[in-house]
C-alpha cells in the first residue's frame, strides 16, 4: 500500500514545497515514520503533525536535517537517535523522550515522562514542565560534543544518575497551577562525568558526588541556557530576577566511582 | 598481613641455566620478574604470578617452570584451598572479588555427557570429503508459512521475508567490547569472520572507525551503557544485538575501569578519558516485556526494518518463559549464554553461582518454543562454554541455529585462561588497551589462527554431521534423537529431552 | 466379490447405517483374533508405545528397509490388486515378513463422498472411546468390521472398523474450519489422546489396509481380491530395530495423500518436532510418517504446488540454489529457510499418492531406488524394474528420477506422466 497516494487525496498530506502538514490520525506509527522517511528524501524540511496520539519514535530514522511540529501526545521514544532534526512538541512527551539523541533540538511544550535524554549524546532538550524519573541518565560526552537538557519545573529521582558527561539544569519554576514537587532523590548517583545545576531545592545527593554553590563561570553559562527556554516558551520573566537565585551545582567527585569496589 | 606461604603457584628458576637477559622481567606484566643488579640474580614474587605462562614462553634457556605451590592449605573438600584463598585476599581489601573469564565450577559441563549417534547399516554415512555437506545457516526471522503469487505466468513469493543474515558455519564470534579488548583483537576477529563467511560480534563498546569497513561481516551490539551508539554505528553490522545480560554476570551491568579508557576509546564510547565506562544493570529504557518490544522496534525503526535484531540473555531458571516473551516482542534471533560464559571481569561470586549451564537452558528454551508452535519463527544462537566442534554439533541437535564463540578464539589468540583480564594488564597483549601491551598480537598471525579453528571445527562438524548421515544444519537443528546421555539423572533427561545411552 | 456388491450385507444388524444412536450400538464388541486372556509379547509392546510416549515425550523411530511398489490407471478404470501383489512380492527380498500394506484409490464407488476411517483398535476401550468422539462429532453413514480372514502370520491381528462419515454440520459451521480441516483435527485427536487406537486412513474413497506379515498374508487377511481401485501403492517392510507392529506398516495416510516410503530418515526428529509444531501427532513410531504429514502441510494446508513441496523435500544444494537467477534464488532461499526442518535428510525412495495423481521421489544424494514404467493406460512405479516388467514385459517407456527429481503421473487433464524437477517439468 502506498501510504502517502492515499493520504494526499484525503486532504490527510499536504506537501508544498519543503512544507508539509500531515494529519496523522489512527496512522502505525511504522507507517508515519516510513511517510516521513520518505518525504525527507524528497526534499521536505518542515513537517508539521497534527492529531498525533502514541505514535512512537517520531523522527527516528531521518537522513536529513527536518523540523518537526507535533500537535497531540508523541508516543514513547520521541527523538530516539535523532541526529540533527529539531522536534517541536505541544503537549506532554511520553517516556523515553530523546532516547540516545546523537544531535538536534526537543522542545517540549509541557511536560515529559520518565527516562527524558537518556544515554543522550549531543543536542538539547527543553522542558517546558516537569519531567519524570530519571532525567538525562547516562549522558555522554566527547571533545565538542556536549548533550544538554533544561527543564522548567522539577524532576524526578535518579537524575543524572551514571551521568558521564553533558548538562543537566532544572529551574523548579512552580507556577501556581501547577505545584511540582521539586525533591528528587539519588542526584546524580554513580556519576563520573558532567554536571547538574539546580534551582529551588533540596539536594538528596547520590554517593560520589560534590554539591556546591556556583561560580561566575556556572552562572553565565546558566544565564545563556535560561534565556533559551525563556525564548523558547515565550516566557515573560526577568532573567535577572530568575538568575541571582540560588542555584546549586552537582558534579562527580570522582571520575572512578567504582575503584575499589572490586579487588 | 602477608599472603605468601600458600601463593597458588610458585616460579622455578633454573639458575644454571638462567643467563639474566631480562626476557622474563620484560614480559611479564603483573610484576613478578625483577633484577637486582647487586646480587646479578633474577628474584621471583612467587604470589603475584597468575600463571599466564608468558615467561615461560620467552625464556630463551628454558630456565623457568611455573608449578603448582606444593605449600598449599590443608586439603579439605569443603574448605579448599581456592576458597581459603579468597576468604583471606577479602580479609585484606575489602572487596568484592573480580576476576575475568568464565565460571569453571564443577560439574556443570554437560557436554561430556552427551553423546552422539552414528550410522551403521540402516543408513549411509556420508563422506564430508568428498560429497557436500551444508553447514550454512540462516538466522533471522522466519514467517510461518511460504505464501506465493503467480506472476508472470510462474510463482513468485507474495510478500518480503523479513531480513536475515546468512554464516556458512554455525559459528559465530562471541561479543567482545573495544575496551575489553584492544583494536587489534576486534580487527583479528573480524577479519576472520569475512575469511570464514561468518560473523564477529563488536560487543557494547561501539565500533572503531577503523573497523566500519568490515562492517558487512559484523553485528552490532546495544547494551545499557549505550557506548557509540548512533544511528551510523546501528546500520554500520548486518544485525543489531540488545545485550540484556551475559551468562558471565546475569543481573548486573559492567564496568571498564578507568585504566582501561584511553583517548581512543574515550571517542569511540563517547565518555571521558579515564573514567570508569559503566553500564547500568538494566536497560533504563527497558524495565518490562513490553518495554523490550518498544526497544527492538526502536532498532528496527533506526534500521529501517533492514536487519534482524538479536536479543542476549544469560540462562536464567527462567529463561524459557523469558526466551518466549523476546519472540514474542519481535526479536529475530535469541541469544542464550550460559553460565560459563566468559567474560573481561565479573565479581567472582556471581559469575560463579548466578544462571545455569546452557545445555540445559537451550534444550528448555527450545521446547517452549515448540510448544508454543514458535520455535521456527525465531533464531537462537547458544553460547558460553563451547570448546569444540562436537559441543558445537550436540549445541544445535538441543535446538541452537549457531553457537558463539568468546573463549575458545581467545585461545587460539594466545590466551592462556589465566583469568587476569580485569587488571588491564594481558601479558598477551589481548585484555589490554595498553598501546605497548596491545603490540604483542601480531594481527596477521592472531586473524589466521582465529580463521583457522573455526576452519578446524567446521570440518569437525562436517565430518561428525556425515557419519550421522546429515547433510544440511537444517536436520541437525533439534534433532534430539541424535543424542543420549551418560550419567545423568532422570531428571536432567528429561530437561535435555533426550534417552539414557543404551535406550 | 466385488465389495460394493456385499455392500447390504454389511448394513445389517451388527453394523449402523445413518442411526447416530447409542454409541455402543455401533458394532458389536471387536471381535478381532486379537481376544485372548493373556497378551502377546507383541501386543505388550504395542500397548507400552503409547504410555512411554506420554510419559517421556521423546518419540520412538523405527528405522526399515523395504520394497514399493504402486501402480495407477490413468483412465481411472478400476482393477484388483492382484498384479500390484504379484509385483510387490516378487521383490520379497527386499522385505522380512514384519509389515505389509496397502492403499486402494477408487476402492468404495458407493461412498464417494464420505470420509472413509480406517481404524484400528488394540482393545474394545478403544473402540468405545473413539465411537464416542465419531457420533459426536460426525454424522456416520456406516460404520462396520472391515471383512478379514484368518491368513498366515496374521494370528495376532487387532480388530479393524471402517466407518463412512461427513462432518457433523453444526460443528464445522461452528469451528469455521474446513471439512478437511476438521477431518484432520479429529483424526490427530484420536491418534493422540485414545490409547490403542490409530487411525490408519482417512480419505475419500481410499482405504490403507496393512499390518504385520507379508503381502501376501495381509492380502488374503484383508480380502483384498475383493476389492477394485484406479491406483494401487504397496509397500514391503524390513524393519531393523523395533518390533513389527501393526501400525508401523506403510503406507502412510491422511485424508486421500497417501505415502510409502523406503529408507531412513536421519532428519526424522527434526521433521517430527517441526510438525509437532503445526499440531500433527506421530505415533506410528515409523520416521515415514512424517513424510505424510510434511506433504500434507505443505500441499493442502499451504498451498505449495507440488514441485516446490518436493524442493522441500529433497532441498537443491545451497550451490544451486546461489547461482540460479534472481527470482528462483528468492524462492528457494525461502523455502528452504521457512522450511528447512521439513528437508527430508537420508536415503529414501518414496510413492506419495493422491487422488488422480502418483508421485515417485527420491533424495537429493539419491540413496535408495525408484524406476517408474509406462505401458498405454498404466504407469507403475517400483524399487526395482524385474517387478515391473514381472507385470508387464513390455514397457513404452521406463523413467529413472535421479536425484531430487521426481516422476509424477496424473489422471486429470492434461493427463501425463512427467520428470519434474526443482522449478521444471519434462513430459515423458
Amino acid at each position: 500500500m502506498d501510504l502517502r497516494e492515499s493520504l494526499e487525496p484525503r486532504g490527510r498530506l499536504q506537501v508544498d514545497g519543503n512544507v508539509a502538514l500531515l494529519d496523522a490520525t489512527g496512522l502505525h506509527y511504522r507507517e508515519l515514520n516510513a511517510l516521513m522517511r520518505r518525504l525527507s528524501a524528497e526534499g521536505v524540511e518542515n513537517v508539521e503533525l497534527h492529531n498525533v496520539n502514541g505514535q512512537r519514535y517520531i523522527g527516528t530514522g531521518l537522513k536529513r536535517p527536518m523540523n518537526i511540529i507535533v500537535r497531540g501526545t508523541p508516543g514513547n521514544d520521541l527523538g530516539m537517535f535523532i541526529n540533527g532534526q529539531r522536534i517541536f512538541v505541544y503537549g506532554n512527551a511520553q517516556d523515553g523522550c530523546g532516547n540516545t539523541m546523537n544531535d538536534g533540538l526537543i522542545v517540549v511544550h509541557g511536560s515529559v515522562g520518565d527516562v527524558a535524554g537518556y544515554a543522550m549524546r549531543g543536542g538539547r532538550i527543553f522542558v517546558r514542565d516537569d519531567a519524570g524519573f530519571r532525567l538525562g541518565i547516562h549522558m555522554k560526552e566527547y571533545g565538542g560534543k556536549k548533550p544538554i537538557i533544561v527543564v522548567g519545573g522539577g524532576a524526578g529521582d535518579f537524575l543524572g544518575e551514571y551521568m558521564a558527561g553533558g548538562l543537566i539544569l532544572v529551574l523548579g519554576l512552580k507556577e501556581e497551577k501547577n505545584e511540582c514537587v521539586h525533591s528528587p532523590k539519588f542526584v546524580g548517583v554513580g556519576m563520573h562525568g558532567g554536571v547538574i545545576y539546580m534551582r529551588g531545592c533540596t539536594i538528596h545527593a547520590g554517593k560520589n558526588v560534590l554539591v556546591e554553590g556556583v561560580e561566575d563561570e556556572d552562572l553565565k553559562l546558566i544565564r545563556s541556557l535560561v534565556e533559551d527556554y525563556f525564548n523558547h516558551f515565550n516566557l515573560d520573566l526577568r532573567v535577572n530576577d530568575f538568575i541571582s537565585d540560588e542555584f546549586v551545582k552537582v558534579t562527580p567527585s570522582t571520575s572512578r566511582p567504582y575503584m575499589g569496589l572490586y579487588r | 598481613m602477608r599472603n605468601r606461604a600458600a601463593s597458588t603457584y610458585i616460579v622455578l628458576r633454573k639458575e644454571d641455566k638462567c643467563t639474566k637477559c631480562r626476557a622474563c622481567v620484560e614480559q611479564c606484566t603483573y610484576g613478578v620478574h625483577s633484577y637486582n643488579p647487586a646480587k646479578n640474580v633474577i628474584e621471583s614474587k612467587s604470589w603475584l604470578c597468575s600463571n599466564c605462562l608468558r615467561c615461560v614462553e620467552f625464556c630463551p634457556t628454558g630456565a623457568l617452570t611455573i608449578t603448582r605451590n606444593p605449600n598449599s592449605y590443608r586439603m579439605g573438600h569443603h574448605w579448599n584451598h581456592e576458597a581459603i584463598m579468597d576468604v583471606k585476599r577479602q580479609a585484606e581489601t575489602g572487596s568484592a572479588l573480580l576476576e575475568g573469564m568464565g565460571c569453571d565450577g564443577p560439574n556443570l559441563t554437560y557436554w561430556d555427557r552427551l553423546l552422539l549417534n552414528a550410522c551403521q547399516v540402516t543408513n549411509p554415512p556420508i563422506d564430508p570429503i568428498r560429497e557436500p555437506i551444508e553447514t550454512r545457516v540462516i538466522l533471522g526471522r522466519r514467517p510461518p508459512r511460504v505464501e506465493l503469487k503467480p506472476e508472470n505466468r510462474r510463482l513468485m513469493l507474495k510478500n518480503e521475508l523479513a531480513p536475515y543474515i546468512c554464516a556458512e558455519t554455525p559459528i559465530l564470534l562471541a561479543a567482545m567490547s573495544y575496551g575489553a579488548v584492544n583494536l587489534r583483537v576486534q580487527e583479528a576477529m573480524a577479519r576472520a569472520a569475512i575469511e570464514c563467511g561468518t560473523y564477529f560480534n563488536c560487543g557494547e563498546g561501539g565500533l572503531h572507525p577503523e573497523l566500519r569497513r568490515y562492517g558487512s561481516h559484523i553485528i552490532v551490539q546495544v547494551a545499557s551503557g549505550r557506548f557509540g551508539v548512533d544511528i551510523e554505528y546501528l546500520n554500520s553490522g548486518v544485525a543489531v544485538e540488545i545485550k540484556i545480560g551475559q551468562g558471565a554476570k546475569p543481573g548486573i551491568g559492567g564496568h571498564l575501569p578507568g585504566e582501561k579508557v584511553t583517548e581512543d576509546i574515550a571517542m569511540v564510547r563517547m565518555i571521558p578519558k579515564g573514567t570508569d565506562a559503566l553500564s547500568p544493570a538494566p536497560h533504563h529504557d527497558v524495565y518490562s516485556i513490553e518495554d523490550l518490544r518498544q526497544l527492538i522496534y526502536a532498532l528496527k525503526e533506526a534500521t529501517e526494518y533492514k536487519k534482524p535484531v538479536a536479543v542476549k540473555i544469560a540462562a536464567v531458571h527462567n529463561a524459557a518463559a523469558i526466551a518466549s516473551g523476546i519472540a514474542r516482542a519481535g526479536a529475530d534471533i535469541i541469544v542464550l549464554d550460559g553460565v560459563r560464559g566468559s567474560t573481561g571481569a565479573a565479581p567472582k561470586a556471581i559469575r560463579d553461582n548466578m544462571g545455569i549451564p546452557i545445555e540445559l537452558a537451550l534444550a528448555a528454551v527450545d521446547r517452549r518454543l515448540r510448544e508454543e508452535g514458535i520455535r521456527s519463527e525465531v533464531s537462537i544462537i547458544a553460547s558460553g562454554g563451547i570448546r569444540s566442534g562436537a559441543d558445537v554439533v550436540k549445541a544445535i541437535a538441543l535446538g541452537a541455529d549457531a553457537v558463539y564463540i568468546g573463549t575458545a578464539a581467545l585461545i587460539a589468540l594466545g590466551c592462556t585462561l589465566c583469568k587476569m583480564c580485569y587488571t588491564g594488564r594481558c601479558a598477551w597483549g589481548i585484555a589490554t588497551t595498553d598501546a605497548e601491551l596491545s603490540k604483542r598480537l601480531n594481527l596477521e598471525e592472531g586473524c589466521r589462527r582465529v580463521a583457522n579453528l573455526i576452519k578446524a571445527w567446521t570440518m569437525e562438524i562436517k565430518e561428525m554431521m556425515g557419519a550421522m548421515g546429515i547433510d544440511t544444519i537444517e536436520a541437525l537443528r533439534g534433532n534430539r534423537e541424535l543424542l543420549r546421555g551418560v550419567g545423568l539423572t532422570e531428571g536432567e533427561l528429561r530437561v535435555l529431552g533426550i534417552k539414557v545411552a543404551g535406550e | 466379490m466385488d465389495w460394493a456388491s456385499r455392500k447390504n450385507k454389511f448394513s445389517s444388524s451388527n453394523t449402523l447405517a445413518r442411526q447416530p444412536a447409542n454409541p455402543q450400538k455401533i458394532g458389536t464388541q471387536c471381535r478381532g483374533h486379537h481376544r485372548r486372556t493373556r497378551r502377546s509379547p507383541d501386543e505388550i509392546t504395542m500397548f507400552q508405545h503409547k504410555d512411554q510416549r506420554t510419559a517421556s515425550r521423546i518419540c520412538e523411530k523405527s528405522i526399515s528397509s523395504c520394497a514399493l511398489f504402486g501402480l495407477i490407471n490413468l483412465e481411472r478404470r478400476r482393477v484388483t490388486c492382484n498384479e500390484a501383489l504379484r509385483a510387490i512380492s516378487c521383490m520379497s527380498e527386499r522385505g522380512n515378513g514384519l509389515g505389509a500394506g496397502f492403499a486402494g484409490y477408487g476402492i468404495y464407488p458407493h461412498f464417494t463422498d464420505a470420509y472413509a476411517l480406517h481404524v484400528m483398535y488394540l482393545d474394545d476401550k478403544a473402540k468405545r472411546k473413539v465411537e464416542k468422539v465419531l457420533m459426536r462429532d460426525f454424522q456416520v453413514l456406516l460404520g462396520e468390521e472391515i471383512p478379514t480372514r484368518r491368513a498366515r502370520s496374521t494370528l495376532h491381528a487387532p480388530a479393524f472398523w471402517r466407518y463412512f462419515l461427513e462432518p457433523a454440520r453444526s460443528k464445522l459451521q461452528e469451528e469455521e474450519a474446513s471439512p478437511d480441516e476438521y477431518v484432520v483435527s479429529r483424526v490427530m485427536k484420536i491418534n493422540g489422546e485414545v490409547e490403542g487406537a490409530y487411525i490408519l486412513s482417512s480419505g475419500k474413497d481410499v482405504g490403507v489396509f496393512k499390518g504385520v506379515g507379508f503381502p501376501r498374508d495381509l492380502a488374503e487377511f484383508f480380502r483384498l481380491e475383493e476389492y477394485r481401485g484406479y491406483m494401487w501403492i504397496c509397500h514391503a517392510r524390513f524393519p531393523t530395530n523395533t518390533v513389527g507392529w501393526w501400525g508401523g506398516a506403510h503406507p502412510f495416510n491422511l485424508l486421500d495423500l497417501s505415502v510409502a516410503h523406503n529408507g531412513e530418515l536421519s532428519s526424522y526428529d527434526v521433521n517430527r518436532r517441526y510438525l509437532e509444531m503445526w499440531g500433527y501427532k506421530c505415533v506410528m513410531h515409523t520416521d515415514s510418517e512424517v513424510i505424510s504429514y510434511a506433504l500434507d502441510l505443505l500441499l493442502r494446508r499451504h498451498a505449495i504446488p507440488m514441485d516446490l513441496a518436493l524442493a522441500v523435500l529433497a532441498p537443491p544444494y545451497w550451490d544451486e540454489i546461489d547461482s540460479m537467477k534472481c527470482e528462483d534464488r528468492d524462492l528457494l532461499t525461502a523455502l528452504r529457510r521457512v522450511y528447512g526442518e521439513l528437508a527430508m535428510i537420508g536415503p529414501f525412495s518414496i510413492i506419495a499418492a493422491r487422488h488422480g495423481e502418483m508421485i515417485g521421489f527420491v533424495d537429493r544424494k539419491k540413496l535408495r531406488p525408484l524406476v517408474g514404467g509406462v505401458r498405454g493406460e498404466f504407469f507403475y512405479l517400483s524399487s526395482e524394474e524385474s517387478a515391473i516388467r514381472l507385470i508387464s514385459p513390455t514397457l513404452d517407456n521406463v523413467v529413472r528420477p535421479r536425484a531430487g527429481e521426481a516422476v509424477i503421473a496424473r489422471c486429470e487433464a492434461p493427463r501425463a506422466v512427467a520428470m519434474l524437477s526443482t522449478l521444471n517439468q519434462k513430459e515423458v
